[in-house]
């Protein structure tokens, strides 16, 4: 579950991946090419970040003659949720911080 | 799968500091030092008062938490409204002084749930949330 949740968490802090999912998202199947004009970088730098998204199982893949298809997998985002929910990140960072401000101040 | 205890649920986070309660109470209701742990702001130790915590702002999410103070009880308990992206919840801090130290715990609830109705929008603010959370992730390497 950790481990999932760290593919999904580090396949979206790239923000181009992100946008290539949010993409996804709001469009449904994309193919390689139409996702290449849309991120505006080179097409091996796109299928570089759709294997990230893929690992992390945030997109899936279809082949169709020459051209590959992507869709998102929203689903994909539940071990996230799960993972702020059960182990807070945010909060035991501010926690961690907290810890070393009242270890600065005086009293 | 539709009563209130299904669909929320609570985040605990709880933790010992070798310091007192007053001390602890400043770094929580202290507009400059709540900036040096948590965010910027301009909360005010007042029930009622409104306020904002600021966050950078990331793709799709202007950084503003707004809130509002519902419970302020000196060196012991302090609560406030927390609501960004359509995420509504309640932050709860409790201060217990015990030998070792005071105990903090923080509790958030009010997220909702795989069962709640919200939940397609919920994954969808959560996901607007992700550029927030990159420092997490920073340190997670």
């Amino acid at each position: 579950m950790q481990a999932i949740a760290n593919d999904v968490f580090r396949a979206l802090a790239d923000p181009t991946r992100r946008a290539i999912f949010e993409e996804l998202t709001r469009q449904g199947e994309q193919t390689v090419h139409a996702l290449t004009r849309y991120a505006r970088v080179s097409q091996p730098a796109v299928s570089k970040h759709l294997t990230v998204l893929k690992r992390a199982k945030l997109v899936r893949h279809r082949r169709e003659g020459r051209e590959t298809h992507y869709r998102a997998q929203p689903d994909a985002l539940t071990p996230m949720v799960d993972w702020l929910d059960h182990y807070g990140a945010f909060w035991r960072d501010r926690f961690d911080r907290l810890e070393s401000l009242l270890e600065r101040m005086n009293s | 799968m539709s009563n209130l205890q299904e669909v929320t649920r609570t985040l605990v986070i709880e933790r010992v500091f070798p310091h007192p309660p007053e001390k602890i109470w400043r770094a929580l209701t202290e507009g400059p030092l709540m900036e040096e742990w948590l965010m910027k702001n301009d909360f005010q130790p007042v029930v009622g008062h409104r306020f904002q915590f600021r966050a950078m702002p990331a793709p799709n999410w202007n950084g503003i938490i707004d809130c509002e103070v519902l419970e302020v009880e000196p060196n012991a308990r302090l609560s406030y409204s927390w609501g960004a992206l359509g995420l509504g919840s309640v932050v709860v801090w409790t201060l217990t002084p015990g030998e070792s130290g005071t105990h903090l715990r923080m509790e958030q609830s009010g997220f909702p749930s795989e069962e709640g109705a919200n939940y397609k929008g919920a994954k969808y603010g959560w996901q607007k949330f992700i550029g927030n959370l990159e420092r997490v992730v920073g340190g997670m390497e």
